[in-house]
């Protein structure tokens, strides 16, 4: 019978590297996630529902035509989903919680009238236009806020990002991926467990149900993060380069002395009440010192980078677009308040302002001038079940 | 290149050591082969060559291990990662990153190594190993025998000189586990690496091993490594009483030289042949009692993807069908609809008159039982005797038929002991217990022999046998084609989702070499399967 699924017998040696010269590339994640956070400023800097939706609307397309194909970058639906439910449940908690003001009636529900003990809480009632409106457009900034998060989520790798972070918080850093690759895995686990329990001729309903899912899931977990700590051990995780001793007790009287320092410092600056000369002195003192202690900790790593992630001009005016964008909301927010809060008593149709339209357009340039992701599942792939 | 001197490995004081006074030199370049039951100390051999026994596992060991001068002693694993490159059983836990190439280059960012060189070692590796085409792929979508290359390339990067594998083709087709084995070949030969391997599959290995560490008095299994033997593949091959079909047959055929491929039996095997002609092997009869099942135009989608395509399967009564194909063909998904976890798309799916997948579990149960590719997924109590009482509960049966079951199967099992601590073969024959209880007249078996040994193995096809004399039907998902000649009286193949063979197994698995078992290949173009077919005719002979 014929092999199809072997794209390349082990004894063919393809020349592919050299044909593979094509314009897909991994932007750095730390600019998908400086963009983001751009957008994510200019969003916090209005209420304007034009606006914010402008914003939402950007995030998406960019999301839409620069996403790779891989598991992680699935989220964004997810986080569209969250932005919904804000809205939805900022609309709710108006209607429940926020006495009646304004002047336009929206709808008249039958009331319920609560006891005392419950003042504060209605049920029913007027729904007034103004306060309404007031409601939509806060869960809207928040949503467009919570869409840019889920944009740099699903459109910087969690693992390349991990490459950008310094050496000393590296091993931090590795915990968090590997942590994050686990959940998904542990749904699966789940559903498996579950469909298995019927077989053993269970309902599966009530806590009986759930106890008997948890045991094999947590050991199948349990297993699982032992092989991969041997599997890690064995292939040079954590190898240190050999440093004096000197150094070694240097670094660790650095960051206890910066820690004592930054925490009086703190205290200084904020909790005496009176502005003293000694709390910013200390807290950068303090700071200087951990700061020091990270860089010293760091020579001790002898890791060394594969491909690491290039500045190139699209990269950096991807950040360049971000910036833009969050610098031309604010100077708009400065400039002309009103256009970039509309009233909303009355309420008048929200008009845009010109700085912050082009801030918009700052902002969608990434999805023209950054290079696609390169493809990760070959077109006959599939996942196979395991 | 790796040196054990008198080294005792046991993991509590007061127990038995697991492997005792093991001296052994492992010379550069050499193809070792590490054979035993399960539980006989093959992982724990493998463990203690980079110092994960005792450092990451716990345990005593006793004498010393040196890898290149350097003593496991003083060198944690993570000091001997330039040396030793370790693939564990399961590559899937064992993957740190995402992507294929991101893993290749893993272990060579923890070693320090300059990223130009990173680079070109990467792009060397991808070629050696095939792996070029799947470069950007996630790791999870690959198949077996891709993620088995993956892991090899993803040690092999920083030139260990030593590559350390625990049973890499036991989960893998034929087809996928060739891939694996050329590649190993052609890293002896052409690059000169000591490779260590452990493997339950002996027909497929046996043949590149230059010697090979025997583990355990291998007639009593479970019996702890107090016994190693060490020597030349024929040497121990022409007295180990766990040697794959081609030995088994000289055995029979008294030849004087043990062969150890199908090319040296089949030189020695024309006399044979002779003898044979005249025979005719018993032919285990298709059975065409009652449909007990029956599968008619069903596809099955993952999402957009198709995962079986209009099959159509009757399974009849006293039927053992065996369910080949590559690894991710559609078998498992055949067995899942069969039990009513896929929904087909299109088509039906009827089990003793009823779609499964509108069963409930007690209903289920008593129809259909399936034991799945991870046995230890069904259970869930603390020791062997809740279980079994659990058992008898969710069969609403009698108290003590599971336990009466497990004590027919596998009498040396202990009420007291911990699913999770039996072996993979008992934990295995519990879970078939549990799914028998219920009585269903159809019993699926998803890749049971993974990682089983033969002792283990015979015990399963005795047990298949009788419960298909019995009248129950058994389908096994299987990529044992030693197996499938041993019990199966059908054969489906399965590939890309659709059955491309479906009939007696002497008419479908001689007919493709992949499919074929040694017996087979050594006796071309008469029909035989299986080593006792030929020891029967030949007892016939003389009697």
């Amino acid at each position: 019978m014929t092999v199809r699924h072997a794209p390349a017998r082990v004894r063919t040696r393809s020349v592919g590297n050299l044909r593979n010269v094509d314009d897909t590339r991994w932007l750095h994640p730390v600019a998908w996630w400086c963009w983001a956070l751009g957008l994510a400023v200019a969003a916090s800097t209005t209420t304007n529902p034009l606006l914010l939706i402008g914003l939402i609307t950007v995030a998406a397309v960019v999301v839409d035509r620069r996403k790779p194909d891989a598991p992680w970058a699935r989220s964004f639906g997810f986080f569209i989903r969250l932005a919904v439910i804000i809205v939805l449940f900022r609309l709710l908690a108006q209607i429940i919680f926020v006495a009646p003001m304004g002047t336009t009636m929206l709808i008249d529900m039958p009331g319920v009238t609560l006891p005392s003990w419950l003042a504060g809480i209605r049920l029913g009632g007027a729904l007034m236009l103004e306060p309404a409106l007031q409601a939509l457009y806060e869960g809207l900034r928040l949503a467009a806020i919570i869409v840019a998060i889920g944009a740099a989520s699903s459109l910087a790798s969690p693992s390349r990002l991990l490459k950008s972070v310094p050496a000393a918080v590296y091993e931090i850093g590795v915990s968090v991926v590997v942590a994050t690759t686990f959940l998904p895995q542990l749904a699966s686990d789940v559903a498996r467990v579950r469909a298995n329990r019927r077989l053993r001729g269970r309902r599966d309903i009530g806590l009986r149900g759930v106890s008997g899912t948890v045991m094999p899931v947590l050991h199948g977990a349990m297993d699982r993060s032992i092989a991969l700590a041997a599997a890690m051990d064995s292939r040079g995780y954590g190898r240190v380069a050999n440093v004096s001793s000197a150094q070694r007790r240097l670094t660790a009287l650095l960051l206890v002395v910066g820690l004592i320092a930054a925490t009086l410092g703190t205290y200084g600056l904020l909790g005496t009440g009176s502005a003293t000369w000694w709390g910013p002195a200390l807290l950068i003192i303090g700071l200087c010192c951990a700061l020091a202690s990270v860089v010293l900790s760091g020579r001790r790593n002898v890791r060394t980078r594969y491909r690491p992630n290039a500045w190139k001009v699209a990269d950096v005016g991807t950040v360049a677009s971000g910036a833009a964008a969050a610098s031309l909301f604010l100077a708009a927010s400065a400039i002309n308040g009103a256009g970039m809060n509309p009233a909303t008593s009355p309420p008048t149709w929200p008009t845009v302002p010109i700085l912050a339209l082009l801030g918009l357009l700052a902002a969608i340039i990434p999805a023209f001038i950054t290079p696609p992701p390169p493809a990760t599942v070959a077109p006959s792939g599939r996942e196979v079940r395991a | 290149m790796i040196e054990f001197e008198n080294v005792t490995i046991r993991y509590r004081a007061d127990q038995p050591p697991i492997i005792e006074n093991l001296d052994l030199t492992i010379e550069e370049g050499e193809f070792i082969l590490v054979v035993g039951a399960t539980g006989s100390g093959k992982s724990t051999l493998l463990g203690a060559i980079n110092g994960l026994v005792p450092h990451f596992t716990g345990g005593i060991l006793n004498g010393d291990v040196r890898i290149d001068q350097r003593s496991t002693s003083v060198h944690r694993p993570r000091d001997l990662a330039d040396v030793v490159g370790i693939v564990p059983q399961d590559p899937l836990s064992s993957f740190v990153t995402d992507t294929v190439e991101e893993e290749l280059a893993y272990t060579m960012e923890c070693l320090g190594i300059p990223p130009d060189v990173m680079r070109r070692r990467v792009e060397e590796t991808l070629d050696l190993l095939g792996l070029e085409e799947l470069r950007h792929r996630p790791l999870r979508s690959l198949s077996g025998g891709q993620r088995q290359r993956a892991a090899i390339g993803a040690v092999l990067t920083a030139h260990p000189r030593v590559l350390v594998l625990d049973e890499p083709t036991s989960a893998l087709d034929p087809g996928a586990a060739e891939e694996v084995l050329a590649a190993l070949h052609r890293l002896v030969h052409d690059i000169g690496v000591t490779v260590v391997l452990a493997e339950h599959r002996l027909e497929r290995v046996v043949q590149y091993a230059d010697r090979i560490v025997s583990l355990g008095a291998p007639e009593s299994p479970g019996s702890r490594g107090t016994e190693i033997t060490i020597g030349e593949p024929e040497a121990i091959m022409s007295t180990a009483p766990i040697a794959p079909a081609v030995v088994h047959l000289a055995r029979v055929a008294g030849w004087e030289r043990t062969p150890i491929t199908v090319r040296e039996a089949r030189r020695q095997a024309s006399s044979l042949r002779q003898l044979l002609i005249g025979h005719v092997p018993p032919v285990r009869a298709v059975s065409d009692a009652g449909a007990v099942a029956a599968l008619s135009d069903v596809t099955v989608r993952y999402g957009a993807l198709p995962a079986l395509r209009s099959v159509s399967v009757t399974i009849n009564q006293g039927d053992v069908i065996a369910l080949m194909g590559r690894n991710g063909a559609g078998k498992s998904t055949l067995l899942h609809s069969l039990v009513g976890h896929q929904k087909p798309a299109s088509g039906s799916i009827d089990v003793a008159g009823i779609d499964p997948s509108t069963l409930s579990g007690p209903d289920l149960v008593h129809r259909v039982g399936l034991v799945p590719q991870e046995p230890a997924d069904l259970l869930e109590a603390s020791t062997v005797a809740e279980e079994c009482a659990a058992s008898d509960r969710d069969a609403q049966c009698e108290p003590g038929t599971t336990r009466a079951l497990l004590a027919l199967l596998a009498p040396e099992v202990v009420d007291t002991t911990h699913p999770r601590d039996l072996s993979e073969g008992q934990r295995l024959l519990l879970v078939l217990c549990i799914v028998l209880a219920a009585r269903p007249s159809l019993i699926c078996l998803d890749e049971p022999t993974r990682g089983l040994d033969y002792a283990t193995k015979e015990r399963l096809t005795r047990v298949v046998t009788d419960l298909a004399e019995a009248g129950h039907a058994v389908v096994l998902a299987t990529h044992d084609v030693e197996l499938a000649a041993e019990v199966a009286s059908r054969v489906v193949i399965v590939a890309d989702g659709e059955v491309v063979a479906d009939g007696p197994t002497s008419a479908v698995i001689t007919s493709s070499p992949m499919f074929a078992p040694q017996v087979a290949k050594v006796l071309a173009p008469q029909p035989w399967l299986t080593v006792e077919q030929v020891r029967r005719a030949l007892e016939q002979d003389t009697a």
